[in-house]
């Protein structure tokens, strides 16, 4: 292939750009990957090798855990109300309503309440490490901490991963509770029988590999969000704007990642629990 | 190593550092005495704090080699810098201090995480935010505080541990003359009652000589020259004569 049919960069300069573009954005992003690899590899390490801070583990874990709960209940419940009015409209059809319950309990346990409360807790707390790392990094507190002799990997980005690794399937718990509530208050406004029926006709059917590895797989979701947003503010650069992107940037990527990660795990779990 | 070097509390030799195609510091000697303060001076840009976060072993430098008490540096394994790092104090430029702390937890934070420290660390805390003048503040939030008392209490920080070195990145920078008089002044008081060693980065060249024993000039990556604020004046180098007119 001759070279100049690529577009040339500057006169005189005749490389082709286009496959260079693009051969140095594959490279950029395998780097990005090998990173972000050996960043987790130096929190694994840090977080698995003493002194360990548990002032600060548990610290996070309220910070995810118990400032999140409410954020992640309204949106199951919200999940909860949309799938009752949405499900009970096309089970009427085929007179099959009285399947609503198993419809809602299955498909919020299996799956929404997972998703919903990585993608809420992507967006709450993705950013917040981000932001709260970058302007650490761009103040050099991040520097002061490691010339106490303190490492930022064991101290900030350790207990901040394993929180949110913790806290996801407790809060996909209350997600699924809220949404199962939800959807019997509005399930009862239309067809009233009571929770405990309402619950007896949706578990039916359930196993425990309908319920265990959905909500566990939500712990893969955590670590996604942990360590996306802990590597990209303490990457940060070109000081307060490169904060404000690394912020915009660890929502994105870690509900971008989840939403991929979903997909393998939901396979994975329909190949290995049956 | 000479006998002069073993006496040396940072030993400097051949250093570079490079970013990307751009040389920061080409082969920089410098050498600083037990007790000694030797304030290194530059134009912006060229090079001084990363010469003290090499020191530190903040960045790895591209050549070269730093010695600390006779012990390498730029080998460490990261535990044994640790250990070393707890012997040298950083005041940094813009005091760095930990924004989601009180002043007190500021300066306790390096006393909770050194094992020979822990014990009274809040005690110890307050008795050095004394020695800077910050007692009454104890639980005031850095945003709370005016820059200089952030310098004051990144000092207090930076002494936690009972260093022998201490390095100072542009500790007047910033702060209106009085103030910056004042910290200076705690500087001094500091060195003689702990006779400790101080690298002391700055452009400030009437800072520099109230508290260094020494001067050092960097320019275009290398120490241009070194020695007495009288040494420089008798230089008759362009770029130290412009310097030394500029400061004046």
């Amino acid at each position: 292939m001759a070279h100049d049919t690529y577009p040339v960069r500057a006169s005189g300069d005749t490389t082709p750009a286009v496959p260079n573009r693009a051969v140095a954005a594959l490279v950029s992003f395998f780097e990005w990957f090998g990173e972000l690899g050996l960043f987790c590899f130096q929190a694994g390490r840090a977080a698995m090798t003493p002194p360990y801070e548990w002032r600060e583990l548990v610290r996070q874990m309220d910070q995810v855990g118990s400032k999140s709960a409410v954020l992640v209940s309204v949106a199951g419940a919200a999940i909860g109300v949309v799938l009752s009015l949405e499900t009970r409209a096309s089970l009427s059809r085929f007179g099959a309503e009285s399947s609503l319950p198993a419809v809602i309990v299955v498909s919020i346990i299996r799956e929404s309440g997972p998703i919903i409360t990585g993608l809420i807790v992507s967006g709450r707390v993705a950013a917040g490490n981000g932001a709260a790392l970058g302007s650490m990094k761009v103040t050099d507190q991040l520097d002061a901490m490691e010339v106490s002799g303190v490492s930022p990997y064991r101290y900030l980005v350790a207990p901040r991963i394993l929180a949110c690794v913790l806290m996801l399937p407790l809060l996909t718990l209350a997600c699924d509770f809220s949404g199962i509530v939800m959807g019997w208050v509005v399930n009862t406004l239309g067809d009233p029988i009571s929770f405990r029926l309402f619950l007896d006709t949706g578990f039916k059917h359930m196993r425990f590999n309908d319920f265990l590895p959905p909500t566990f797989k939500t712990m893969a979701f955590g670590f996604i969000i942990g360590a996306v947003s802990c590597f990209l503010g303490m990457t940060v650069q070109r000081g307060t704007e490169g904060v404000g992107r690394a912020a915009t940037n660890a929502v994105v990527l870690s509900s971008l990642l989840i939403i991929l990660a979903d997909v393998v795990l939901v396979r994975l779990i329909l190949v290995f629990f049956p | 190593m000479d006998g002069s070097e073993h006496q040396s509390a940072i030993v400097v030799r051949q250093l570079e550092k490079r970013f990307g195609s751009q040389t920061v510091l080409n082969g920089i000697d410098l050498t600083i005495g037990k007790g000694e303060t030797v304030a290194v001076l530059g134009r912006s840009g060229t090079g001084k704090s990363v010469l003290l976060k090499l020191l530190v072993g903040l960045q790895k430098p591209d050549s070269g080699s730093i010695q600390i008490h006779g012990q390498e540096i730029t080998a460490l394994p990261p535990e044994e810098l640790n250990e070393l790092r707890s012997r040298i104090g950083f005041l940094f430029q813009e005091a760095a201090l930990y924004d989601s702390l009180t002043l007190e937890e500021n300066v306790a934070f390096p006393l909770k995480h050194h094992k020979n420290h822990k014990q009274a660390h809040q005690a110890r805390a307050r008795e050095l935010l004394a020695v800077v003048g910050m007692e009454k503040d104890l639980d005031k939030m850095p945003s709370q505080i005016s820059g200089g008392m952030k310098k004051r209490v990144g000092l207090a920080r930076a002494l936690a541990l009972e260093p022998d070195i201490v390095l100072f990145d542009e500790p007047t920078a910033g702060l209106d003359p009085i103030t910056a008089g004042e910290i200076e002044e705690l500087i001094l008081e500091l060195q003689k009652e702990r006779q400790m060693s101080s690298v002391v980065v700055t452009h400030d060249l009437h800072g520099a000589r109230v508290v260094a024993d020494r001067l050092a000039l960097i320019h275009e990556g290398n120490i241009l020259i070194e020695g007495t604020f009288d040494d420089l004046k008798g230089s008759s180098h362009p770029f130290v004569t412009q310097f030394l007119r500029e400061g004046v």
